[in-house]
Order: structure tokens, then sequence, then C-alpha cells
């Protein structure tokens, strides 16, 4: 199969620093593909270099063949690569059914609509309740998001991303902070995502990350150790010693 | 496809006209039968009212910080007086020339101000005013400087209704001219865009992901709101007759944050309150004391800003919850 999202020798640097060198990533139509690697691997760096949240002293990011280098972020989730930050970033004097609407109507193309009301574009009230649906938050949709509890903040997070339709969804450490048996749930939600989403997830959990992925990058330094399937990375010696290195020195 | 269990209408039903909305609309209506021989300091409430909502839209809505925006509403008030000069005197005329200048001067501006952050922001903003307020003092052949711009006549409004001594044509234009500006902006912001103005205030780093073009979003908005104060400034001269110098004025601009500040942002009401309250107690605490009334105005605006920081909007949302605990203890 093709891969939907590649990456072609990748760099950013930061001064001296190489937060993310030379990275050829190539993730695969309809993937469950993990991103792994001690703190400061350059996980979530690689995470904004395809978002174009940075942008990368040098190499080429490509969707669905095409490489969208230098495009920004908004057009980048236009196309269909849409992502989830490591630390919420919601909206919290919305409602949880308003911050999800929101998010719909930039999809629909609706951002500059202006004469009518939001409540009165009911294909996008509907379709966004829907998705509280599906993640079981609609019996909060009215709630502020300041108000609500971590693990379902957590949720809207995933329902702002969803909202957008994504073709690529890249998670960043979507259970961080949720407690275990909260987390269980919300990889189950993420589990039961139509196989045309492709996935890219970066979790610490290394429980989560074999129940979930199907294939595995390892990153170190900034660079790419290696890539295999789950089996093959959990019995690689270099990724044992890179994570015996940190569980002894921790 | 399932269908949703739960109710949808807070949502909505968010954009309906609340009893308390048509309430403080008649408010000025009434204000007019009660207080004939103050027309003149009512109609300045409107004007000042609409300009306040220019600067609610943008920093209200948008959080982007001015402190410049007389600039918009001197550029409306030159435009509009020498329109009026220069044989231009149709009010309805006048107030769409100020209207466009205002609003392309926004959107020209609007290019400098949204880069970097909000001390930039008020910088650049801060800056521009100053400039023009500059230019119009020493264009004195164009603007008479500070002795103002004279001979500035206006024709009957709609050709049937001239502006009388007592201000009431003046009070009546002004009034249903605030209205309509403020309907406008109130399904502006409960809009999808405007709904994304909010959601660029409280999060700008999410919009981007969700696929808003944040800085697009920012123009339009200060270009919006620019074009509001023109219209607001224009209104000034028409009513008065006038063009003085301090339509651009710093003083102008900051007075104004204080107004909104005083009010509550982002809830376009507070835009109104803030300026009628705001400019009552300046009229009656400057007739008691004309010298030291701005004391009581900055004791008024610490004591807000320490504890009451969403204004008396906010103040007036939180007393039903308020109200509520009373009854419970």
């Amino acid at each position: 199969m093709a891969p939907v999202l590649q990456t072609r020798n990748l760099t950013k640097r930061f001064g001296g620093f190489a937060a993310c060198s030379d990275v050829s990533l190539s993730v695969e139509q309809g993937a469950r593909h993990a991103l792994i690697g001690p703190n400061g691997a350059g996980k979530t760096t690689l995470i904004n270099l395809l978002t174009g949240f940075l942008e990368p002293s040098a190499g080429e990011v490509l969707l669905k063949g095409e490489t969208v280098t230098r495009l920004g972020q908004h057009q980048r989730v236009k196309r269909g690569l849409v992502r989830t930050f490591q630390i919420n970033q919601l909206f919290a004097e919305m409602t949880v059914l308003e911050s999800v609407t929101l998010s719909v109507c930039e999809r629909l193309g609706l951002g500059w609509s202006w004469w009518k009301p939001v409540g009165s574009h009911g294909a996008a009230v509907d379709e966004a309740a829907e998705l509280l649906d599906t993640l079981r938050l609609l019996d909060v949709a009215h709630e502020k998001t300041r108000n609500l509890a971590y693990g379902k903040q957590r949720l809207i997070e995933i329902a702002l991303a969803l909202a957008s339709k994504p073709q690529v969804l890249l998670l960043d450490e979507p259970a961080a902070g949720v407690p275990t048996g909260e987390s269980r749930e919300l990889f189950e939600t993420i589990g039961r995502l139509p196989r045309d989403v492709t996935i890219l997830l970066i979790e610490h959990d290394m429980n989560l990350v074999f129940r979930f992925a199907e294939r595995i990058t390892v990153m170190v330094g900034g660079a790419m150790l290696t890539e295999d399937v789950p089996e093959a990375i959990a019995n690689d010696r270099r990724v044992k010693e890179v994570y015996l290195g940190e569980a002894l020195d921790g | 496809m399932a269908k949703i269990s739960i109710d949808l209408s807070p949502l909505q039903k968010a954009s309906a006209w609340k009893p308390a909305e048509v309430v403080f609309w008649l408010l000025p209506v009434i204000a007019f039968f009660l207080f004939p021989k103050s027309l003149a300091l009512l109609s300045q409430i409107a004007i000042t009212a609409l300009f306040a909502l220019s600067l609610d839209l943008i920093l209200g809505y948008a959080g982007i910080i001015s402190l410049g925006h007389a600039a918009f509403f001197g550029l409306g008030a030159y435009a509009a007086g020498l329109l009026a000069k220069y044989g231009w005197g149709d009010p309805l005329l006048g107030l769409a020339g100020a209207a466009v200048l205002a609003t392309a001067a926004g959107f020209i501006s609007s290019f400098l101000v949204l880069r970097g952050s909000d001390l930039t922001r008020l910088m650049v903003t801060l800056g521009v005013s100053m400039m023009l307020y500059e230019a119009a003092n020493k264009a004195t052949d164009f603007t008479g400087g500070v002795d103002g711009l004279q001979g500035v006549e206006m024709k009957p409004l709609l050709g049937e209704f001239t502006f009388d001594l007592y201000g009431k044509t003046a009070y009546w234009y002004s009034l249903i001219v605030l209205f309509l500006m403020f309907w406008l902006a109130r399904r502006l912001v409960q809009s999808p865009f405007g709904h994304s103005l909010r959601g660029i205030k409280q999060n700008v780093k999410r919009m981007p992901a969700i696929g808003t073009p944040v800085h697009g979003r920012l123009v339009a908005v200060y270009t919006i709101g620019a074009g509001y104060a023109g219209v607001a400034g224009a209104l000034l001269t028409q009513t008065t007759q006038f063009v003085s110098l301090d339509v651009m004025s710093f003083s102008r601009s900051a007075e104004l944050l204080l107004i909104l500040v005083l009010g509550g942002t982002g809830s376009l009401y507070g835009a109104l309150i803030g300026t009628a309250v705001f400019m009552a107690a300046q009229h009656y605490l400057s007739g008691i004391n004309p010298q030291y009334w701005q004391f009581w105005l900055g004791a008024a605006l610490v004591l807000i800003v320490l504890f009451a920081r969403d204004g008396i909007m906010g103040f007036l949302n939180r007393l039903p919850a308020l109200a509520a605990k009373k009854r419970g203890d």
C-alpha cells in the first residue's frame, strides 16, 4: 500500500541542537503506527514539523504523495492531516457542544459565514452532537469545558480533531495524565475509529502502545533508531538498551 | 443514523432576543421623553456606545488590544466633515463615505497591528493614531488643525428631517444607526465567524489545528471594527456639525478602553452599558467638581479591576447565581 504520510530527511535545528535529524518516516494508509522513544527523543518536534506548527530546517513532508512542507497548519488540516496536543488545547469558556460545532463549522467551510447564528446551521450542530454521542460526551454537551474533569477534557481534545474528519490523525500522548482505568476506555474509543483514518500515535505507556500499534518507530536523540512490527521491536536489542538504560538511570 | 437523545435547543436558541434585551432597547426611547433637555448628551452617549461597540468587536471578541482606536473614529469624523463641507452634505452618504475610508484604513493597518504580541499591538496602535493625530494637526488647510473643521453643513436626513436646534433629529438618527449596527454586530458574533473569533481569543494555538486561518479572521474583524469606529466618528461630526482635533486624541482611545473595561468586554451590551454609566458619571461628577472629577473615575476603575474584573456585565451575569446562593443559605 502507498504511504499516506511521508517525511524525507526531515531536520529541525534549534541553534546548534538538532531536535530532529534526518528523519525519513513512512506511514501506510490505514496504519496504526506508534512513535516511541525516551524523553527528548524528538517525537513531539516531529509532530510539530508534520503539522506545520514548526518549520523544518531541512527536508520535506509529503501527504498523499504531495509535498505540504510550505503549507500552513490550517491548510494541512484542510487536506486531512489533523493532530491532538499533549497538553489540552481547548476552549475553556465554550460548552462542549459549542467547541465541537466550531470545529465542524470550520471543516464545512462555514468559518467565514457571518449572517446566520451557529445554532441555525443545523447540519453542523447535528454532526457535532453525533460525534459527542460516539465519544460518550453527550451528557455534558452543554457544560462549559473548564468545568469538566480532566478525563472528559482529554476526550474533547480528540473530539475537536475528529470533527475535522482527519484522514491522518496524529495523537500526541492522548492518555497523558488520564487515570489507568480511563485510559483503557480512551484507547478503546480510539481503537473503534474506522480504518480509513490513519493513526500515528505518540505514547509513553508501553502496554498501550503494544496493544494498539501494528507498526512501531523508535526514535532516540532526534533520529530514527528502527522501525518494525511490535514483536520485533519488543525483541530488539538496541531498543531494549535504550529503554533499559533509561529505566536504570531513572 | 442514530437519533441524538439530548436537547440541542440551548445552542439553537442562543441567538433569540431575550426579554431583557427588548427592555434595554426601550430605555433610550423612554429617555427621549424623560430628558428632552439632555438630547445632546444622549446623542453623545449613543455615538460613544457605537464607538465602544467597535472596540468590543476587536478586543472583547477577538482579543486584539488597541490603544489607538480613535484613529478610525477620527478618520470617519473628518471624512464626514470634509464631505459635508465640500457639498456632499447628505448624512447617509457621509456615513457611507466615512465607513469606506475607515474600513480601508483598518484593513491596511491590520497588517502592522496583527504582528507580534499584545505589547507590540498596544504600541503599534498607539503609534499609528499618534501619527494620524499629528497629520491632522499639521494639515490645517484641510482639517482646520487645532481650531477644528468649520463650515460643516448637513442636509436634512433622507431629504426630510432637518437637524434641529433641540437635537431631536440628531438623537433619533444616532440611536437608529447605533441599533442597526448593533443588530449587525449581534448577528456577527453569534455566527460561525463570531464563534471562531471567540475561539481565537480563548485558545489561539488550537485554532489552526482545527483548520482556521487565524490571521485572515483577525484582519477581517479588525477591518470591521475600524469601519464601525469610522461610522461613530461620522455621526459625531454630523450631529455636532463640527470636527475638533481631539477626535483622534490619545485620551479618546484610552477613555474608550476604560469604558469597555467598566462595562465588560465580549458581550456587546457591556460596551453600551459601560458607555452610558461612564458618560452619565462624567456628566454629574464634572458638574459637582469640574476640576477633580477624574479622581472618582480613577477610584471606580481601580475597584472594578480589583473586584469585578468582568465589569458591569460580568456582575449582572453573576447576579442570578448569587441570588440562588442566598436563597440556598
